[in-house]
């Protein structure tokens, strides 16, 4: 789904430009912390991987096929900043080489394919892996989730910038309703190839997976018939590295979640009520619910206005679904923050 | 979208517009497409024109029409899309050849598809009168983040590498008697992606000892710095200029 030019009109464009350029930004600091001096080649070369991969196809039935779009499996396999990265920069390359995906339309397609795409999945993925079992069969069935979830998000997001900034007038309902079934389709297949790669690396080479991390198994042994837990001389080398990143991913990719979320709140809040204002205006019984309607709730008030002001009604919605979902997201993660730091001693002994 | 990545990109040349910086080159093909995604979609002559515009450029870059109308072919599925817009837009509709269309979803298909195919062609243009390497220097010389320009270039470098590997190893699978033709064969594929991805990182840790052994500190020496005088630039910069006077023409008349 890269966008072509003229297919969201300019000041959109700009907008998502500079939010792309933030988290870029954002990205690249966070992947120079995950991977110091080794981020350029490191980077490089997953990116390089992420290339190649979308031109693996996997055939479905009948002559079609499909290929990986790759920000979820990027997210899990080298983290969320690098994920970023890596996806935005074959992106950068896909619009300016290969004439895939339009140069104004850089913007729209970084943020959508590229940052939404790997943030869902990311915080999906280690929302799951907090709830399962600390299995390896889990880190599989949480990328599942993850890249299930992760391409219908990125359609979602579509739908909300082409409701902000599309040329044409195509019902917001119909776009949405087309992009979401259709990508719900294409996250199947994502998933299902995502999380059989997935497998497939942490079968063989556990220690690269990022989102596999803290799965190693504490290293025990068996002395005269017994099983022993290996002093924890040298664990303390790994533990401080582990603890010192995830707190602040966790955070960041919390804060964006929760932004996305609301993205969607208030998208549905903008559009369910104008669907309900046109029938009530057919049948002619608006007269008597308005007052009703304003002084329900504030949310009711900012979604029920005739269409021009849907925009502005769903962005103020948006603003306070922002505003319920970074606090709530706060309480969360205060309260994950407190149980890691009770049972944060250094446990983990790298067995390789 | 994948399969027509493989094909050479650059063709080389010695013509005015292969020798422009790359800088002025990016620069006036970005500002090109900006001035055409801010035209109104009612000044049909407008494209035309900026269709002529890139082809005196295409012409002035010895890049022959049949090499850029078949680089054009990777718009085809947002053509497709463009095609069911008047079917499924909003507002008054019109009769064309006994189906019913809408105005403002024609006027969308045609605004989509004037300028997602010049978007198209102008960087195509881009791609093909510029080295590869060149387009790093120039994204680097515009300020792009250093570090992002090195994980594209390196992106770009190890590309071939990384795909002739997955090609080495479909060529494995194929002459074991492997054929993938159905979900089933997932697994197998996923296998492979799951080796390539390895592979890529093992190699990415090779790379960088062997750059940290060549004295590698976490910045690439530029080398070869380049830089454009004002007559490349004015040269460079004519063809967004003269699509602004176009668009301004466009708004007014």
């Amino acid at each position: 789904m890269h966008v072509p030019d003229g297919f969201i009109n300019a000041p959109t464009s700009a907008v998502t430009g500079v939010l792309a350029a933030g988290a870029i930004a954002v990205s690249l600091r966070g992947a120079r912390r995950e991977l110091d001096e080794r981020t350029a080649p490191l980077a490089g070369l997953v990116a390089a991987f992420i290339f190649a991969v979308q031109m693996l196809n996997f055939p479905v039935a009948a002559g079609t096929s499909g290929h990986l779009l790759g920000g979820a499996l990027a997210a899990i396999l080298v983290g969320p900043f690098t994920g970023v990265l890596c996806v935005s920069v074959v992106l950068l390359m896909q619009g300016i080489l290969f004439a895939d995906g339009g140069l104004t339309a850089l913007g729209v397609n970084i943020t959508n394919m590229a940052v939404v795409t790997t943030v869902v999945a990311y915080a999906v993925f280690r929302g799951l892996l907090k709830v399962l079992p600390r299995t390896p069969r889990s880190v599989t069935a949480a990328s599942f989730v993850a890249a299930l979830l992760s391409v219908p998000a990125a359609a979602l997001a579509f739908t909300l910038m082409y409701a902000v900034g599309g040329t044409t007038d195509v019902a917001i309902g119909k776009v949405a309703t087309a992009m979401v079934g259709v990508h719900v389709l294409i996250g199947i297949g994502e998933a299902t190839i995502t999380a059989l790669t997935v497998g497939a690396v942490i079968a063989v080479r556990p220690d690269l997976v990022y989102g596999a991390r803290g799965l190693q198994q504490k290293l025990r042994l068996r002395v005269n018939g017994e099983l022993v837990d290996v002093p924890a001389a040298e664990g303390a080398r790994t533990a401080p590295v582990a603890a010192r990143t995830s707190r602040r991913t966790l955070w960041a990719t919390g804060l964006v979640t929760s932004l996305v979320l609301a993205g969607f709140v208030s998208f549905y809040a903008s559009s369910s009520p104008d669907g309900l204002e046109k029938v009530a205006a057919d049948k002619g019984i608006d007269k008597k619910a308005e007052e009703h309607a304003v002084s329900d709730s504030p949310l009711a008030d900012y979604g029920v206005k005739d269409v021009t002001d849907a925009r502005l009604s769903g962005g103020l919605a948006g603003v306070i679904g922002v505003g319920v979902t970074v606090v709530a997201g706060s309480t969360v993660f205060w309260a994950v923050r407190r149980r890691q730091s009770t049972d944060a001693s250094p446990t983990t002994v790298e067995n390789v | 979208m994948g399969a027509g990545h493989a094909h050479r990109l650059y063709r080389h040349g010695h013509s005015p517009v292969h020798a422009l910086p790359p800088h002025t080159k990016l620069a006036a093909a970005f500002a090109f497409v900006v001035v055409v995604v801010s035209t109104p979609r009612e000044a049909m002559w407008a494209f035309g024109l900026y269709a002529v515009l890139l082809a005196v450029v295409a012409f002035h870059a010895r890049v022959p029409a049949g090499f850029l109308l078949k680089r054009l072919l990777i718009e085809v599925p947002f053509v497709a899309f463009a095609v069911l817009m008047p079917f499924v837009a909003e507002g008054e509709r019109v009769d064309v050849l006994g189906l019913s269309l809408s105005v403002n979803g024609l006027w969308g298909a045609w605004n989509v598809l004037a300028k997602g195919t010049l978007g198209v062609a102008s960087s195509v243009l881009l791609a093909s009168t510029t080295e590869l390497r060149e387009l790093l220097l120039g994204l680097q010389r515009l300020k792009l983040p250093p570090l992002l320009v090195q994980i594209a270039s390196f992106m770009i470098r190890y590309g071939d590498v990384i795909t002739d590997e997955m090609r080495r190893m479909r060529i494995a699978r194929e002459s074991r008697g492997f054929e993938a033709s159905g979900v089933k064969h997932w697994g197998v594929l996923a296998k492979s992606a799951g080796a390539l991805f390895i592979r890529s990182y093992e190699r990415g840790e090779r790379v960088h000892l062997a750059m940290v052994s060549r004295g590698y500190a976490g910045s690439m020496p530029v080398i070869d710095e380049v830089t454009a005088s004002r007559a490349q630039w004015s040269h460079a910069l004519t063809l967004p200029f003269a699509a602004l006077v176009v668009c301004v023409l466009g708004w007014t008349l």
